[in-house]
């Protein structure tokens, strides 16, 4: 009767065994880990990580809903309007990058002759790692903020009208009934949303390869982020172990970050 | 001044002044979200010259097609272009087979360690790839499929998302009755997945297959690892090898950009509701 059920665990164990094959190649110890605590460019990609992670977050999330909350009413051509926005999500990233590149171009791109009208001076928004690192964060939620809108969309179409006719009654409008009611009934997919925007954001790399890597930007423009350095580690410097150690910091990062979502969102619940 | 007015005044806002002003922000966030798009196309059609100009033009003085065959010439993106297509279909079809055995599986069948295996298999998709890349890079060697497609695809056979959404469709939407009549009938397992299971779960293959497709042709990691040469480049990994060639020529950077777009795009106008769809059942987790 079972005939199935032997190749069906056989692939979900091997699917399993990718996981725990990981710490496998050269392991010494917590040498490794030593070592990734006095790495300048490995501190720094944590800096840059967490600090792109907060941001990219922040605004995909406040954004995303923002955008969810105007879409959800009765407003003409929201399909268009859902589309438009969504479009970024799956387009693939690298030709984005490149248009995005143009645009931050620090001699003739279309950002720095719109802020020349104001009297900004040229901006070199590629240009060095501290300012990348801005432009990066523009790029990366102008990517990511439909996903998020069209997530929060599903969330809020599920709260039912009741509630919203019973707080109405209550004489609650506005912001109080986005904060009394909405916030509250959409907190699950909201928490889905962030953590999964979260552990987007700390793996980010194909635009600040795209962007900041090689001849076309200045030297020392690289901006430096976690799989940045695990990529440059283990498959241009061949220090698998010490990769995997670095990969390892992510995967807890990540961990840790989804617990304390988790508990902060369960926390409020109460 | 009398509440009447006043109260007037606030509706008049609602019906029209409000709506208004949402669509001048949504549009003016449409602006921003469609320009890189439109400056990638107009780039696309520029001589060179065109496109050093101060201040920048979006769209050419000057419209030529020149760009487009100068870079076919330059690298193979038809090549690429196919080694996509391999790669994501290949990975899409795996993705398929593999969600809708499991999911038959974890749906209709009872086991020892069946909820701690499921459970596992749910966590497991909380682990980005980027995390166990580098020991799955290290079996690939070994098995010696470097520049290969199925070393390309491998990490994309699998999708645990899809075995969720799967069991869930399976164990809910489709009675066990049936399964039971079936069987009665003297089918074997196999014949009821093939003939009962998998006609049944067309919404759900759908969806998965679309989600799986976007994850394979969106992947760039991973093929930077294993394609070391050219001519098993994805489109994605071919063209940013090729911006590292022509750095400044944005005109024909902008050219292979809108190439390596096109698939994507079309795919998205033909099946836009069908894909938001999909994407929207990502969020069934939380």
């Amino acid at each position: 009767m079972l005939r199935l059920e032997p190749i069906g665990r056989t692939f979900v164990l091997s699917f399993h065994d990718w996981h725990l094959i990981r710490p496998v190649k050269p392991w010494v110890g917590l040498a490794n880990y030593r070592e990734l605590l006095q790495d300048d460019n490995f501190l720094l990609a944590l800096r840059n990580t967490t600090l792109f992670a907060v941001f990219v977050v922040l605004l995909s999330v406040v954004l995303g809903l923002g955008l969810a909350v105007l879409l959800a009413g009765k407003l003409r051509f929201t399909a268009a309007y859902q589309a438009i926005y969504f479009l970024p999500v799956i387009t693939p990233m690298v030709p984005m990058a490149i248009a995005w590149k143009w645009i931050f171009d620090a001699r003739i791109g279309i950002l720095n002759y719109l802020l020349s009208w104001a009297g900004i001076g040229p901006v070199g928004w590629l240009t060095s790692p501290e300012v990348a690192i801005w432009s990066i964060i523009i790029m990366s939620v102008w990517k990511a903020l439909g996903y998020n809108m069209v997530l929060l969309l599903v969330g809020l179409k599920n709260i039912p009208a009741a509630f919203y006719e019973a707080a109405a009654i209550d004489g609650a409008a506005g912001w109080r009934l986005f904060r009394r009611i909405t916030l509250p009934l959409l907190r699950p997919i909201l928490l889905f949303v962030i953590v999964v925007s979260t552990i987007n954001a700390y793996n980010v790399f194909t635009q600040v390869y795209v962007m900041t890597t090689g001849s076309q930007a200045a030297p020392g423009a690289q901006l430096r982020v976690l799989v940045f350095d695990i990529y440059q580690n283990g498959f241009q410097f061949f220090k698998m172990g010490y990769a995997s150690a670095e990969a390892v910091v992510l995967t807890l990062i990540i961990l840790a970050l989804t617990l304390v979502q988790f508990r902060v969102i369960r926390v409020d619940e109460g | 001044m009398s509440p009447a007015p006043r109260r007037a005044r606030a509706s008049c806002w609602q019906r029209t002044g409000a709506p208004l002003a949402t669509h001048l922000v949504l549009l003016a966030g449409c602006a921003v979200m469609l320009f890189p798009y439109l400056w990638m196309l107009g780039t696309s059609f520029k001589p060179a010259d065109e496109t050093m100009l101060w201040p920048p033009r979006v769209l050419p003085i000057h419209w030529t097609w020149a760009n487009y065959p100068r870079v076919m010439a330059a690298a193979p993106f038809v090549r690429y272009f196919l080694n996509s297509v391999v790669v994501s279909v290949g990975s899409t079809a795996m993705v398929i087979a593999t969600s809708l055995l499991a999911g038959f599986i974890f749906g209709k069948y009872r086991f020892p360690g069946k909820r701690l295996l499921f459970l596992v298999i749910l966590a497991s998709a909380m682990f980005p790839f980027e995390t166990y890349m580098i020991p799955l890079y290290l079996t690939m060697k070994s098995l010696g499929w470097i520049n290969t497609y199925q070393g390309i695809a491998a990490p994309y056979l699998i999708m645990s998302f899809g075995i969720f959404l799967m069991r869930q469709h399976i164990a809910h939407g489709i009675p066990d009755e049936l399964l039971d009549a079936a069987r009665v009938d003297g089918a074997s397992e196999l014949r009821i997945f093939l003939r009962v299971i998998v006609p049944l779960c067309s919404s759900a293959i759908g969806a998965i297959g679309i989600l799986a497709f976007i994850q394979a042709w969106s992947a760039f990691i991973w093929p930077l690892l294993m394609a070391t040469n050219r001519s098993m480049y994805l489109m994605e990994l071919g063209l940013s090898t090729f911006q590292f060639r022509f750095t400044t020529d944005y005109h024909l950077l902008s050219a292979a950009s809108v190439l390596n777009t096109l698939p994507m795009l079309v795919a998205f106008i033909i099946l836009r509701r069908r894909i938001m769809e999909s994407v929207a059942l990502t969020g069934l987790k939380g």
